[in-house]
């Protein structure tokens, strides 16, 4: 019998922890599937942040480490500093990346670091019980902004991917969604890209996920999908902000695009200069 | 007067207190198990006209902290382990500049990211400094909910009193349970002038500087010494502790916090088998009740100590201090989250009442 | 009563944690020292909710129970779990809509009600828990059916006062399986 569907080998066999309708499992998927299909799996090295991913490191099958609450671009720094060729990615959600971590995103993006993260923006704090996050909407009610998130007294949401791509370092950001079928197969396509980035040693590279949190937003599933369509996308739309031009040949080598000074350099990072 | 007792979380009681006590300012970062803290201060904390900064990290809430108590204003922050660790550098300038500020930690389980039950593994850390440089924070460990409102009320007097951190540690079944609290309707509020504040010259012939800096090693010894010297006037007066069956105790249990909670129905069930256990509960973990304890050791009834914590043995250092070799201080601990049995406990009241236990203690 | 101590147990949504908190109000109304502590934090994502309730008429020692007076169970994981944390010759209510099996300890006391089936004939899952309250306070005697009625007056706010009787009344239903 014809085999049509199996388990990715890219995930562990443990049942995820997440609430029905969530996306961060649908997330663990594709960035596990890149894996094998880029035959990955016994080289790369993940970082997983503090949220609730935090036990994404049981789940997805490569080496995998447990950073703390904003800094795993700076864990890997770190590890990707010492293993040039291994594809060295960071796993974090908006909490975390955007509020607690943002000295390190900026620090590692200007620094072309040669990492990719896949960034989970669900508009709260989803572990702690729903917080507003740096990301949430204007209007949006959450534990900590109950009447509604107010600009002037909350301020605004952070657009993260917009403003990274203004810093030189950053060679590929995109963003996108897995509301359907083909959003799907289009943040495939982008975690794909970022792993070509990464394996050319062009720079800094980060796919940002819009996702949902059907239990803090207190919506059910397909209505948070929905919800999502109609909201998100409008604060923060979808395509790409950086290094669209970029191109790969079929074996996933770099062709052409503007790319960071730094590219193809960050191999001699760490090398004494004469 | 009292008010009727209600039934509240123990964490958005210490916002109540704090906002009771005239605090108007908290800033604060999401962490659990002290999220209710943050939740009832994004509402309350608003009406009442305060200010209230969900910050992007503990490191910036408590630099705003720094702020406001630099203006002079009275100041909360709370959070959990991981995230006390985080604050532990403005908790040192804090220290350094003499500045006010109450400091909630409900402590869970670590090291790292540990896990989110209660626990006592902060110990050190609260009362041994937790930042760099020689200093003191006045350490408070409520046990009650109705506790916890009044030492948070007292906690502000305090800071203002010393111009230093009061810090209060729970842990996770102290700020998430819910108890019956009467409030009062006044509190206590000691209010203090602050001519340091830098709110402003205002009129005044000299500028107010906020700062922790002292470059010339003299210059920073003799503030140096005039913080010790501070330190130990907070020492003679304001050690807190509850001694609880003391009176011809032969087994002396030390405890804080929840686990002086369980230690309490210990000490019945140990009289049920004729075992006269008695309890000091130390309310200020810094200063530190040396003296309650060393005179425990001197009483002829008292046979041994029995220190219970939540972790690997943190309180017992001080416990041996006070004790000073004069008698033995035995130790059962629990880790990870977990909280003793009563059982567990009273099995080892019994091994050492029988002479069954030699070493110094165990898990 | 000296720590008098209740587990409610279940699925989060049934009502536990509420139900809990109404069995504290009801002894804080007779002027018993009261404790209530939840499960919290991620193990909740799993679905399972349960709270620890102690009455008592002296100061509580641990909020936190290991070894209950009563079990109140809504569903079969928190049997088999907590079948293990009750007493010698306590007692655990259990849900008989939802749990099919029954506790393999014999030194304990058993009601099985359909707790379940009554509260939808009342019209809300809620009432689950509640008709389990009524069962617990008639065969204990922990708090009074007066105590309960009273401390919902003081408890909800007005608008909700109308939704009194159908509490009651859940309670008086699960009152029956106590005699
Ligand atoms: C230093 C520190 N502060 C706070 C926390 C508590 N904490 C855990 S997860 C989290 C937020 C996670 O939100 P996000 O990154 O958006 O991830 P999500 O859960 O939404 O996927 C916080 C504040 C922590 N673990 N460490
Ligand atoms: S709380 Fe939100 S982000 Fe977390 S697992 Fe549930 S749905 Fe996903
Ligand atoms: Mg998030």
């Amino acid at each position: 019998m014809a085999v049509v569907f199996e388990p990715t080998k890219g995930l562990t066999d443990k049942p995820f922890h997440y609430c029905p309708g969530c996306c961060h499992g649908i997330i663990h998927r594709l960035v596990a599937e890149t894996l094998v299909a880029n035959d990955a799996l016994e080289t790369a090295v993940g970082v997983a942040s503090v949220g609730c991913t935090y036990n994404s490191y049981e789940y997805i099958a490569c080496d995998m480490v447990q950073a703390a609450h904003g800094r795993a671009p700076a864990v890997a720094t770190g590890i990707k500093r010492n293993l040039k060729d291994s594809f060295v990615f960071t796993y974090q959600g908006d909490g975390d990346l955007a509020s607690i971590g943002t000295a390190e995103i900026v620090h590692a993006a200007a620094r072309s670091e040669n990492i990719t993260v896949i960034f989970v923006n669900n508009a709260v704090y989803g572990m702690t019980s729903g917080q507003m996050a740096p990301t949430t909407l204007v209007g949006q009610v959450t534990t900590t902004s109950p009447w509604g998130r107010d600009p002037s007294y909350q301020g605004y949401p952070i657009n993260v991917s917009e403003f990274l791509s203004n810093l030189a370092g950053a060679a590929y950001i995109e963003r996108v969604c897995v509301t359907d079928f083909k959003n799907i197969q289009n943040a495939k396509r982008a975690i794909q890209k970022a792993f070509n980035v990464q394996k050319n040693k062009l720079g800094f590279s980060l796919v940002e996920v819009l996702s949902t949190c059907p239990t803090n937003w207190g919506k059910d599933p397909l209505v948070a999908m929905e919800w999502l369509k109609e909201n998100m996308e409008k604060q923060y739309p979808l395509g790409c902000y950086k290094g669209a031009d970029i191109t790969f040949d079929a074996d996933g080598k770099y062709v052409s695009g503007a790319i960071p000074a730094t590219a193809n350099n960050c191999v001699n990072v760490g090398e004494v200069k004469k | 007067m009292a008010q009727k007792r209600v039934l509240m979380k123990g964490n958005e009681v210490i916002a109540e207190a704090a906002i009771r006590a005239g605090c108007r300012n908290y800033f604060g970062y999401p962490i659990t198990p002290q999220t209710e803290v943050m939740h009832y201060m994004a509402k309350k904390m608003v009406q009442v006209g305060g200010n209230f900064v969900q910050a992007e990290s503990e490191v910036a809430a408590i630099n705003m902290v720094y702020g406001a108590a630099a203006a002079g204003f009275r100041v909360m922050t709370s959070s959990s382990s991981p995230g006390i660790s985080l604050k532990q550098e403005g908790i040192s300038y804090i220290a350094g500049a003499e500045l006010p500020a109450v400091v909630v930690n409900i402590v869970r389980a670590g090291p790292g990211l540990g896990g989110i039950q209660p626990a006592q593994g902060d110990y050190f850390q609260a009362t041994k400094g937790g930042g760099h440089g020689d200093y003191r924070n006045i350490v408070i460990a409520p046990a009650s909910v109705q506790e916890l409102y009044e030492l948070v009320v007292e906690a502000f007097n305090l800071a203002d009193k010393y111009r230093m951190t009061c810090m209060i540690v729970g842990d996770g079944t102290l700020g998430q349970m819910m108890e019956p609290v009467a409030f009062r309707d006044e509190e206590p509020i000691v209010n203090v002038e602050k001519p340091w504040a830098a709110c402003g010259r205002k009129g005044d012939s000299f500028h107010h500087t906020v700062t922790s800096i002292y470059i010339d090693p003299d210059v920073l010894e003799k503030k140096n010494l005039e913080l010790q010297d501070k330190y130990k006037i907070v020492e003679a007066n304001e050690v807190r502790y509850e001694a609880i069956n003391m009176e011809d105790a032969e087994i002396v249990i030390t405890a804080f916090a929840t686990c002086s909670r369980i230690c309490r129905n210990v000490i019945r069930q140990a009289a049920e088998l004729g075992i006269k256990v008695g309890m000091i509960r130390p309310i200020t973990l810094w200063p530190f009740p040396y003296k309650a304890i060393s005179e425990a050791a001197d009483m002829s009834s008292v046979k041994a100590f029995l220190d219970v914590e939540l972790n690997a043995g943190q309180m017992i250092e001080d416990v041996r201090l006070g004790a000073n070799g004069k008698k033995p201080v035995y130790f059962h601990g629990r880790l990870g989250g977990n909280l003793p049995m009563q059982k567990e406990i009273l099995d080892k009241i019994v091994a050492i009442h029988e002479g069954k236990i030699t070493e110094g203690g165990n898990f | 009563m000296i720590d008098f101590s209740v587990i409610f147990a279940g699925f989060g949504g049934q009502g536990i944690l509420s139900a809990g908190k109404m069995a504290a109000e009801a002894a804080l109304y007779e002027g018993k020292e009261v404790s209530w502590f939840p499960s919290y934090g991620p193990e909740m994502r799993g679905g399972t909710a349960n709270c620890s309730v102690v009455f008592s008429d002296e100061p509580i020692g641990s909020p936190v129970v290991n070894d209950a007076d009563v079990v109140i169970c809504l569903n079969q994981p928190s049997m088999e779990k907590f079948e293990k944390q009750l007493k010698p010759g306590a007692l655990m209510i259990l849900d008989s809509s939802l749990i099919k099996t029954r506790p393999t300890r014999t030194d304990i006391k058993v009601i099985a009600m359909e707790a379940s089936d009554i509260a939808s004939e009342l019209g809300k899952m809620m009432f689950a828990p509640i008709t389990m309250l009524g069962c617990m306070a008639t065969a204990t005697g922990c708090f009074t059916r007066d105590s309960f009625e009273k401390s919902l007056y003081e408890i909800l706010p007005e608008r909700k006062h109308n939704l009194i009787p159908i509490n009651m009344e859940a309670f008086d239903r699960g009152a029956a399986f106590a005699k």
